[in-house]
């Protein structure tokens, strides 16, 4: 595995989108001057390659990724760190066995971090855009780090491996996360 | 590839039709354009001086528009915005809004909800995107964007009219670093109005202007245009 070389992940179904939802990301990546790549979740990637990998977020409107789910088989078995936004995070739960709830949040909400998530700590402003949320993260591995209203997991972290998961969208708010993610 | 059917938020100004650029250059059809004419100059949702020439460049698109009308209240605006998008998605059979939103989470965060509520979807194809990068691209495009309004200090009557290009970029850089504007005017510091631009039949030609002040840095052009 490369020292540290990050693959930014995208799982928009319309390329279109991969400007709203990944560029901002790759943008974060750019400036931090680390070495990168940028792939759609369905190209056949040599995982080894990169020490760190960023799954981003897509539209409301875009679920593709939920029957794609077998194409993140390689999570199980992934040494390095991941990060998972929004779709990421569903991914997540999807793949390791919780249950998809419909739910949508847009905007600004205030989530409270109880503990040290990715540099960020008690009450934060986050941006929300999502229409679905996974819900039961018993059994899967996966510590619960921040919960929201009606108790909507906002934040998971694995107990054994460095995967981060985070249901809002940091690369518009909290862009920190992202960048000590990769740090 | 699957293309798509899309409306545009449409203000005339350089980034709703830099985002309307953008997504014909993605292969997408430009079904038609949306525009919402509002009473209240100080609305969050809808700030365009210079949106009684939008048709005249909807004409210069051949891209049929639609005209909305809105008192500008607060939230009530909305519904004035989603009537006009159902009627977009009825008349024209839209798939999906695109909008030039940069920053304005206040501003893409309402039109989510709407879009989301009406199972359309929505692209925004500057999101978060670098403002001097914007600025660049406008200038490599050959987009002719002018400036029609400016509304903080430093800037005056004097920027009325001006072009974008790469001397204005380093003019505006230096306001920047002083006083803390965006070079792209996305805190609302200006107004910008599209001339010409690649997804232009026929370019658009000045024919007169009349200019407004409310003080010294609130200024606004309103242009007289032909082909």
């Amino acid at each position: 595995m490369n020292e540290r070389k990050v693959l930014i992940i995208s799982v928009c179904n319309e390329k279109l989108h991969e400007l709203e939802f990944v560029k901002p990301v790759v943008d974060i990546i750019d400036g931090l001057e680390v070495e990168y790549d940028c792939k759609y979740y369905k190209d056949v990637i040599n995982f080894e390659n990169y020490s760190h990998v960023i799954i981003c977020g897509t539209s409301l409107q875009d679920d593709h990724f939920v029957d794609g789910i077998r194409y993140f088989e390689w999570l199980r078995e992934y040494e390095g760190k991941v990060f998972g936004i929004c779709a990421g995070m569903q991914i997540f739960g999807l793949l390791f066995g919780c249950g998809i709830v419909k739910k949508t949040e847009i905007g600004f909400f205030m989530e409270n971090f109880r503990d040290s998530f990715l540099g960020v700590r008690g009450k934060q402003e986050v941006y929300h855009l999502h229409n679905n949320y996974i819900h039961n993260w018993e059994d899967t591995g996966f510590v619960v780090c921040c919960v929201g209203v009606d108790d909507i997991v906002q934040a998971v972290k694995h107990k054994n491996k460095e995967f981060y998961g985070v249901l809002f969208h940091p690369e518009v708010r909290n862009k920190v996360m992202i960048e000590k993610f990769v740090e | 590839m699957f293309v798509m059917k899309l409306g545009l938020l449409f203000s005339g100004g350089k980034d709703s039709m830099l985002a309307g650029f953008i997504v014909k250059n993605y292969g997408h059809e430009l079904s038609c354009l949306i525009s919402i004419l509002s009473e209240n100059k100080n609305s969050f949702m809808f700030h365009t001086p210079s949106i009684n020439n939008v048709e005249i460049q909807a004409k210069a698109m051949e891209v049929p528009i639609l005209i909305g009308h809105t008192k500008g209240e607060k939230e009530i605006e909305l519904n004035d915005l989603r009537d006009v998008i159902i009627r977009a998605k009825e008349e024209y059979g839209i798939e999906g809004i695109v909008t030039g939103a940069v920053l304005s989470v206040y501003q893409a965060s309402r039109v989510q909800k709407i879009c989301n509520e009406l199972n359309l979807e929505v692209f925004n194809p500057l999101w978060q995107k670098n403002q001097e990068e914007i600025l660049n691209e406008l200038i490599e495009e050959k987009f002719d964007v002018r400036i029609v309004g400016v509304f903080a200090y430093p800037l005056d009557k004097s920027w009325l009219g001006r072009k974008i290009d790469k001397k204005y970029i380093e003019e505006v850089k230096v306001l920047s670093d002083k006083y803390g504007i965006s070079i792209a005017g996305e805190g609302g510091e200006f107004e910008s109005f599209v001339l010409d631009c690649p997804l232009f039949e026929k370019k658009l030609e000045i024919i007169g202007y009349e200019d407004s002040c409310d003080g010294e840095n609130s200024c606004s052009r309103e242009l007289k245009l032909d082909f």
